[in-house]
């Protein structure tokens, strides 16, 4: 398949539109070039390592009916964690679904990602949410919601809320290519355009949103033209490319914290595997689709780069691939271990305080009979 | 008669109607060549084309919005929201705009859209993929709202549902989606909105359920009666109108009352079909009419079955209420 023949959703797209740093010859464009030291290229790659080795393995224990449910990023570790380690310490992203790599490279420990996974009564939301839809605000994370688009409006208010308080804090809100169509979309773009807010739009156009091609989502060439009708910047940027993601998310948290308002980024990226392990993608995708993308995989591209600069080889691979195995084993045996969360944990956090009706309805459950078969269908 | 799970039974139903008549048109998320996240318009885009069976940008707000456009032009749309739980994006079009067309438009202009939606819990679905919101749409005067718990009703039921002049909200209940089996008649046929059948009998107590609770109460009828405790079940089928005749004539027969439901209890359904029981049948009760439902926190994830109301929460409310 040639790429004039592709459908704009199975396309790489023609280079003079979008940011690329990492050339094909493995040297960095100056123009657009972050500059990341050697030891953060290294720590980038090893959590992008990190995240596809996680995936694997989470898909794995759902398989084995261990975990209910997964959403991975195979494909898209590049933008999703470029993006994030380009927002500085105190600042806020909010998340989609689907960037548990990023959380993890911001701090939040594999132990309590894993507890989440398993809904238990260490994950610190005691099993109310599907798993990957943990919140962890120390590291500057949002709480995952499964309403697609919600989180757009609210990472504009976070940074306005800030803004009215004179705090220097930028946000960054993770959303699809899907979550174009929400009217979220259209006012947080909005309020944000209009409020000169700090916040980056990071659209991850990966191309589908379940079986939806972009062609449906949109009758415009690009995600990213979308930004002009609301009068702020938007750029193209190729989120298989770490290099120009990290500089592009970059560039839209300083020109936001000069108070020159929001960015739409639109990293373009595709999603390698099913929307979630509920789905089944050769339902309505070919398998020739990924052709053209796995050859511009995102980890692949910075390997070559860093075994290029002598970084990285094979045994530095095998090494790290062993730790991650050794930790997340380490870390569901524990959470396996973990017992279910509490009866009670159920009727806490409704409110501040419980008020008489569910002060009432826990006397219920803990004095009724336990369902039959708590963890079945 | 051919066999059909609920899924199947729904299918086959839209494929009737919109072979019969080439205003029904289908619109959702996924619904076309995918046939659905819960396949229930598989093979439909074959048939029919990506004129009729459409997938849409993902916006509830957007898909009812036009929807109700379509039906003032004088189509007949089908919706399908990928879980009720994603309906709220839409619910202004749905309260605000489709509820009321007939009214405010002195009849010049009804919005007839049938919305279907897949509710309900234990399918480890967390908030976001559980949540039974029926008493949001009951309470908006100008809507329909049918919820089937068998693959003969789901099949007639969204037929009647689509013949009515009126907006229909259509409850899937996703948990039985594939365990509610059995014979199907092809072809059209309709079940009647408005009538709610008697799935048991018994003369101590009624029992009024619907969706996938259904099963739970005659599971936890079927445990009463070894203790000779003989409760009458009533599958509602649409909820509202409800089928108060049928409510109030069991009512006065058994004297007891029990009502289940997996939405969240204040406010729920429950507490207007117990209004109406009390207001219309006070001197037949003998038994205080009890909600065995949902508790009032969002759907949890890990301890789903403790919150659903159960057989195992339903049967100590049938016992209890004899006891008066
Ligand atoms: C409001 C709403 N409607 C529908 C869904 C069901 N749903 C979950 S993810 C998804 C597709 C999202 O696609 P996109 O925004 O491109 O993000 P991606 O999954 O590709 O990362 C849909 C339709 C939902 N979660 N929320
Ligand atoms: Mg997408």
């Amino acid at each position: 398949m040639t790429l004039a023949t592709l459908k704009r959703s199975d396309a790489v797209p023609p280079n003079e539109t979008i940011v690329r740093v990492l050339r094909d010859d493995l040297t960095l464009d100056p123009e657009n070039d972050p500059k990341l030291g050697n030891d953060e290229v290294l720590h980038l790659y090893r959590h992008m390592v990190m995240t596809r080795q996680l995936d694997e393995r989470l898909v794995a224990l759902q398989r084995q009916g261990r975990i209910g449910f997964h959403v991975g990023s195979l494909g898209e570790e590049g933008a999703i964690l470029g993006s994030a380690y380009a927002m500085r310490k105190g600042d806020f992203l909010f998340p989609c679904y689907r960037e548990f790599g990023a959380a993890l490279m911001r701090g939040l420990e594999l132990q309590v990602f894993v507890h989440n996974m398993f809904g238990n009564a260490k994950d610190t939301v005691l099993g109310r949410q599907m798993p990957d839809h943990y919140t962890c605000r120390r590291v500057g994370w949002g709480s995952i919601s499964s309403p697609v688009g919600t989180q757009i409006t609210q990472a504009v208010g976070f940074a306005w809320g800030a803004k009215i308080q004179k705090k220097d804090v930028a946000t960054l809100a993770y959303f699809g290519d899907g979550a174009t169509s929400s009217s979220d979309f259209h006012s947080g773009m909005n309020f944000a355009g209009v409020f000169k807010l700090p916040t980056v739009f990071f659209c991850r156009n990966n191309g589908w949103a379940i079986s939806v091609p972009v062609e449906r989502q949109t009758a415009s060439r690009t995600f990213a033209e979308k930004a002009a009708a609301y009068g702020i910047p938007g750029v193209r940027v190729d989120g298989n490319d770490l290099f120009a993601v990290v500089a592009t998310v970059q560039k839209a948290v300083e020109r936001g914290v000069r108070g020159e308002g929001p960015t739409l980024i639109e990293a373009i990226t595709y999603r390698m595997g099913g929307h979630s392990t509920s789905d089944d993608p050769n339902r309505y995708r070919g398998s020739e689709m990924l052709e053209p993308w796995a050859s511009r995989d995102p980890i692949g591209r910075v390997r070559a780069y860093l075994e290029k600069h002598d970084l990285w080889d094979g045994t530095a691979e095998e090494r790290l691939i062993a730790e991650v195995d050794a930790s997340f084993k380490a870390a569901v045996k524990v959470a396996e271990h973990t017992p279910p969360p509490p009866l009670e944990s159920m009727f806490e956090d409704v409110y501040a305080r419980p008020p008489w009706h569910l002060q009432e309805q826990r006397q219920e459950v803990l004095s009724g009979p336990r369902a039959p078969n708590p963890h079945g269908s | 008669m051919p066999q059909m799970n609920m899924v199947q039974a729904i299918n086959d139903g839209l494929r009737t109607a919109m072979r019969d008549d080439s205003r029904v048109v289908i619109l959702g998320e996924d619904v076309g060549r995918v046939g659905g996240v819960f396949r229930v318009t598989a093979g439909l885009f074959d048939e029919f084309g990506d004129d009729r069976v459409i997938d849409t940008p993902l916006s509830e707000n957007g898909i009812v919005g036009s929807a109700v456009g379509m039906a003032l032009y004088g189509l007949v749309p089908i919706v399908e929201i990928q879980f009720a739980d994603f309906i709220w994006p839409a619910y202004d079009q749905i309260v605000n705009e489709l509820s009321k067309y007939r009214y405010r438009s002195g009849g010049e202009y009804p919005a007839k859209v049938v919305i279907r939606a897949p509710v309900g819990g234990g399918i480890r679905g967390g908030h976001y993929h559980s949540q039974h919101p029926e008493a949001a749409f009951i309470h908006v005067p100008g809507l329909k709202v049918v919820c089937p718990s068998s693959a003969y009703d789901a099949k007639g039921l969204l037929l009647a549902s689509i013949a009515d002049p009126d907006p229909v909200i259509f409850f899937e209940p996703k948990r039985v989606y594939r365990a509610a089996k059995g014979d199907v008649p092809s072809g059209p046929y309709t079940v009647a909105l408005g009538s709610a059948a008697i799935v048991r009998s018994g003369r101590h107590v009624t029992v009024l359920a619907y969706g996938a609770m259904l099963y739970e109460a005659l599971d936890a009828a079927a445990k009463a009666s070894l203790q000779g405790v003989e409760a009458e079940v009533i599958d509602l089928r649409t909820l509202w109108p409800v089928d108060i005749q049928t409510i109030l004539e069991s009512v006065k027969r058994t004297g007891r009352l029990v009502v289940v439901h997996e939405a969240p209890r204040t406010c729920g359904f429950g507490a207007e079909l117990v209004s109406l029981v009390v207001e219309r049948a006070f001197y037949h009760l003998e038994a205080p009419p009890v909600r065995v439902t949902g508790f009032d926190t969002p759907f949890p994830y890990t301890l789903e079955m403790e919150y659903l109301p159960l057989s195992h929460r339903i049967l100590p409310a049938l016992l209890e209420a004899v006891k008066h």
